[in-house]
């Protein structure tokens, strides 16, 4: 069921995973992947995950892959109405429920519901790292520094930047 | 880089009750411009330490109870986040000039490196780089992931909720909206039941 990237289709597509993108931005990469890769065939895996690295590597909220992906298969008006769709949904859901909520601040609803989504958003996080390193990480090398990046990350509070900086270094160099 | 000449600083207030910081649009706009363009690799923590510690337009509690309620609700933290701020301010129009203010610059940054990728991707330099920080942008999504479980998953129906979660999107690639709903129903009331429990117990 392949069909052409359109202005139309990726408003609704984005728009949609921005509705239940429920964690972040990241939650919604398998089901980008799904639709760009699987589906549709508009860009190879190896090209996904070099746009989300590049995104990464960007300054700016994580949700910048999806100006990225819009642009790829139409153009920057492509990437300005994907980034568009993607952020609109959840921020007018944002306006209201936040005026909202206001008023039932440290209810108990609140906190069954935080506690339940918590979980929800970790498992659909997890899957996009595990897309990601499938992906990207293809002989021992790689994965090897998908290993050390994710450590880094882990035990120190070192600056995203100087792990993607030390990464692109170690690929120059020709090591990956 | 530090932008405190372009920071119209608050309007002096009386000592006695600091009220709601004044900030103006332009200020509202430069300020999440600055959040823009400072975070690499997710915004979280370099919109804490600009809005709360530099600008002190909220205090720090209230800075993670907005955070929380973005997250309660889908779409990105640091977009929903600055939804809220820039409503507390100037309203609907203010929300509107700090998500421009945040995505402008980001945008425009990431299109030009795309570009120079499409373009120059045959370059065994650039390339080099894309094989370098590709792994390691995966490695960084899972350490994320990693990171919030080691806070957050302390409960064996929370793993379970997470595991049921990783199996269904990630190993056996279904699509979100057939997992999402019923698993959000399913931590929801294994949330309400657990909560329950532990209030009838003395």
């Amino acid at each position: 069921m392949k069909e052409e990237a359109t202005l139309v289709g990726l408003a609704g597509f984005f728009a949609l995973m921005s509705s239940m993108a429920i964690g972040g931005a990241s939650t919604s990469l398998p089901d980008i992947y799904r639709h760009f890769v699987d589906v549709n065939g508009w860009i190879s895996g190896r090209e996904f995950v070099a746009l989300v690295a590049i995104a990464q590597a960007a300054p700016g909220p994580n949700a910048i892959f999806t100006t990225l992906f819009g642009w790829r298969v139409a153009g920057v008006p492509g990437g300005l109405v994907s980034t568009a769709a993607f952020c609109g949904p959840s921020s007018i859901a944002m306006l209201y429920v936040n005026r909202l909520l206001q008023r039932y601040e440290g209810t108990r609803w609140r906190t069954i519901i935080q506690r339940g989504l918590g979980p929800v958003a970790i498992g659909i996080v997890l899957s996009s790292g595990y897309i990601l390193t499938r992906t990207a990480a293809h002989d021992w090398a790689s994965l090897g520094v998908a290993a050390a990046a994710a450590a880094v990350a882990i035990a120190t509070k070192t600056n995203y930047l100087w792990i993607l900086l030390a990464a692109a270094m170690l690929g120059v160099a020709g090591i990956v | 880089m530090s932008s405190a000449p372009l920071a119209a600083a608050p309007a002096p207030l009386p000592a006695a009750d600091p009220g709601p910081p004044v900030v103006t649009r332009t200020a509202l706009f430069l300020g999440f411009l600055q959040v823009g363009l400072t975070g690499f690799g997710g915004v979280l923590a370099a919109a804490r330490r600009i809005l709360v510690e530099d600008r002190r337009w909220l205090k720090g509690p209230e800075f993670t109870a907005l955070l929380s309620i973005g997250q309660l609700l889908p779409g990105p933290n640091v977009i929903n986040l600055s939804v809220a701020l820039g409503d507390r301010f100037h309203g609907v129009v203010g929300s509107l000039i700090a998500i421009v203010g945040l995505m402008l610059a980001p945008m425009a940054i990431v299109l030009m490196l795309g570009w120079l990728y499409v373009t120059y991707g045959d370059v065994p330099f650039v390339q080099g780089i894309v094989r370098g920080i590709a792994p390691a942008a995966a490695g960084l999504m899972v350490a994320t992931a990693l990171k919030m479980a080691f806070a957050e998953l302390r409960r064996p129906w929370r793993i379970a909720i997470a595991l049921a979660g990783f199996v269904g999107v990630g190993l056996l690639r279904l699509p979100l909206f057939q997992v999402l709903p019923a698993l959000v129903v399913i931590a929801i009331g294994l949330s309400w039941w657990t909560l329950r429990r532990q209030e009838r117990q003395p």
